[in-house]
């Protein structure tokens, strides 16, 4: 993938500037630093980003996003793991708005819900202008102690109406996945088969801010955790949508926490304009048939690069 | 309204909650206000000396809670500004069971003489953000028209949600009274003195473990000011008064210098009940349901129809951070020297280093 190692190049490049600190106090540092020793600045970034943090001197906003934590520590994290691990090939960059709201729509898969994950850091890398993808969880995200913390730092809020409207309004990159549950929990024979699209709550919430809708299919996330079996009483018991048997999960204890290398494709697809349909979005037959579209173009593309990757586990 | 008086400027205003910050406060700026003839002041208890001096222009009337009935329309009131209001179960003056007294039936009582007060034009009560309740459902920002998805746990959030009620009722039987409800977030700034200021002031504050809420604050002078304004112009309706801006609890702790201790969330519920059993604390389940669930609040209806935006919650809760200038355990001075010396150390080891290699390099050359 040719964009990413760009990006990941000027992720240096951008970190230097902010993070050399300006000094007022009258000490002298003991020793003269060379002029354009790369450690001496890369140390004296990270320590003046450490004060920074534990005196609290950084900016979040009402939703709770952190963009430094998660430019310096989480972004750097995920890269790993879908450059190197996942081995993410985009396609359709071009298709994301430069600027201005838009609703980004996916297909939901793997267990574990790292398809959100991967797609906000993809796509924060492959933007040309870098802009976050601000993803909206279910309510049980936000139940989970810790999780529900991460997610808020890192961009994503509660899939509610006035939230994903609040953020669409504010002009921001939206991610939502309609499936919800039934696409991460639902079994590996299925992979790759959309699930119900729910009430279109997200047609609704870009229709009032007349943001465009692009679909986006996610090939690779179901064989991650390919989920063989779903112990319903179990998961009743403990309060959860479902409990997973894998292939590694429970039986290797923490180890089947590791997602398996899956090959990973991603494409985003040409945009869906809205403006025009401004005034139909409490019509539920224009809902349901914008929905339906979505739906049909996310399972077309996924179609189209199942063929593209004919082993899921190659290059 | 009096006579003579200038138009939207009430005459006569009628202020509870004297004895306490945000009432002797207020009185006071309506004191110094010439188009205001008369000031008074409704509470059933003295004032703390501090405040006292405030109070000197405001004619004070002790009337408990019952009493209250015939006052409003004997004073002939044009305006009342309900502010007596108990955040906090206070265990020297009668505990939970005082303050839902005050709060709920103090309030019933008042708006019961409002209604009956054929002169009165205008009501500003004090309400809370904790009106929108504490829930995983809800939306990351309340706009005042925002229901509140479940009861809330907390005995002030309960009775704030009582009151707006009342007030909802008071405004149906009553339209032509000019009525204002102020959803305030927790105050915060150098002067204030609540729960939370007292709670940022320990130097370890306790958390709840895997949950970092979004605060916002309101500073204290910024809700004067509002309180103010609402008295003399008109503002009807409901609004959210808090700074822009939000601070996560984590890091509201690391601005004012104090060490966070995550607790369980069940383990902080039972602490904050023993503490109350025992007297000592006055922390209940809504300081719990906030260090868990967050609040933040829309001010767009404020700033739009106030033309006043208070300052950011970041701006106020600075302010409360300089007020309180004793040595914190991780203050900005300390973090900054620490810095320093582990910048010079590593600065100084890898000179070193260098020198021993060079020297080597050049034994080696020799």
């Amino acid at each position: 993938m040719a964009e990413e190692p760009a990006g990941a190049e000027a992720n240096v490049h951008r970190v230097d500037p902010v993070g050399r600190p300006a000094r007022p106090g009258p000490r002298e540092p003991a020793v003269a630093d060379e002029p354009g020793d790369v450690w001496d600045r890369r140390v004296a970034a990270g320590l003046a980003f450490l004060r920074r943090r534990l005196s609290g001197r950084y900016e979040i906003d009402e939703f709770g996003f952190d963009p430094e934590l998660t430019e310096q520590v989480f972004q750097p994290l995920l890269r790993v793991l879908y450059r190197d691990w996942f081995r993410t090939e985009v396609t359709g960059a071009e298709h994301l708005p430069v600027e201005g709201s838009g609703l980004v729509v996916g297909n939901h898969s793997g267990t574990v819900a790292l398809d959100a994950l991967v797609l906000a850091a993809v796509l924060h890398d492959v933007h040309p202008t870098h802009r976050y993808l601000r993803l909206l969880g279910a309510d049980l995200v936000f139940r989970m102690p810790f999780v529900s913390e991460l997610v808020r730092k890192t961009g994503g809020t509660m899939a509610c109406n006035p939230d994903a409207e609040r953020l669409l309004g504010r002009g921001e990159l939206v991610g939502v996945f309609p499936e919800g549950f039934k696409g991460v929990g639902k079994l590996y024979s299925e992979r790759y088969k959309l699930q119900r699209f729910g009430r279109g709550g997200f047609v609704s919430a870009a229709l009032r801010t007349g943001a465009p809708i692009i679909p986006v299919a996610i090939v690779g996330a179901e064989e991650t955790y390919p989920m063989l079996a779903n112990i319903t009483p179990l998961a009743r018991l403990l309060k959860l949508p479902y409990f997973p048997v894998t292939p590694t999960f429970p039986w290797l204890g923490p180890l089947g926490v590791v997602p398996l290398p899956s090959k990973w494709l991603i494409e985003f697809c040409p945009p869906i304009p809205t403006a025009h349909l401004v005034d139909s979005a409490d019509d539920p037959l224009v809902v349901f048939n914008l929905a339906d579209q979505v739906r049909e173009t996310i399972q077309q593309k996924l179609h189209e690069l199942l063929e593209r990757r004919p082993d899921p586990f190659g290059p | 309204m009096t006579p003579g008086s200038t138009p939207g400027v009430p005459g006569v205003v009628v202020v509870t909650g004297v004895s306490r910050f945000l009432g002797a406060h207020v009185a006071a700026r309506l004191v110094a206000d010439d188009r205001i003839d008369r000031v008074i002041g409704l509470d059933a208890l003295d004032p703390a000396p501090e405040l006292a001096s405030l109070l000197d222009g405001v004619e004070r009337v002790r009337a408990d809670a019952e009493a209250v009935g015939s006052v409003v329309d004997d004073l002939g009131a044009d305006a009342v500004v309900h502010l007596n209001l108990i955040t906090a179960p206070d265990p020297h003056q009668g505990g939970r069971a005082a303050m839902k007294e005050q709060n709920v039936i103090g309030t019933m009582q008042l708006l019961a003489a409002c209604q009956r007060a054929p002169r009165l034009r205008k009501l500003v009560v004090r309400s809370s953000t904790a009106a929108y309740g504490a829930s995983f459902r809800d939306p990351a920002v309340f706009t005042e028209d925002t229901e509140p998805r479940a009861v809330p746990r907390g005995g002030f959030a309960r009775d704030i949600l009582d009151i707006e009620g009342y007030v909802r009722g008071f405004r149906r039987r009553r339209p032509d009274v000019v009525a204002t409800v102020l959803r305030f977030a927790p105050f915060i700034g150098s002067r204030a003195n609540t729960t939370l200021t007292r709670y940022f002031a320990q130097p370890v504050v306790p958390t709840v473990l895997g949950r970092d809420p979004r605060l916002q604050f309101v500073h204290v002078d910024d809700a004067l000011e509002i309180l103010y304004r609402s008295v003399v112009s008109d503002h009807p309706g409901t609004y959210n008064v808090a700074g822009p801006g939000v601070l996560a609890l984590s890091q509201a702790i690391r601005r004012a210098g104090r060490i966070a201790v995550p607790v369980v969330e069940p383990g902080l519920s039972g602490a904050a009940g023993i503490a109350r059993a025992l007297g000592f604390g006055r922390y209940g389940l809504d300081q719990v349901d906030l260090f868990v669930h967050g609040r933040v609040v829309d001010t767009t209806r404020l700033t739009r129809e106030y033309g006043f935006t208070p300052r950011s919650t970041a701006a106020a809760f600075d302010d409360f951070v300089q007020g309180h200038r004793d040595p914190a355990p991780l203050g900005p001075e300390r973090l900054h020297r620490a810095e320093q010396a582990i910048l010079d150390g590593i600065r100084r080891t890898r000179a070193a280093v260098r020198e021993r290699v060079g020297q080597r390099g050049g034994r080696i050359d020799g």
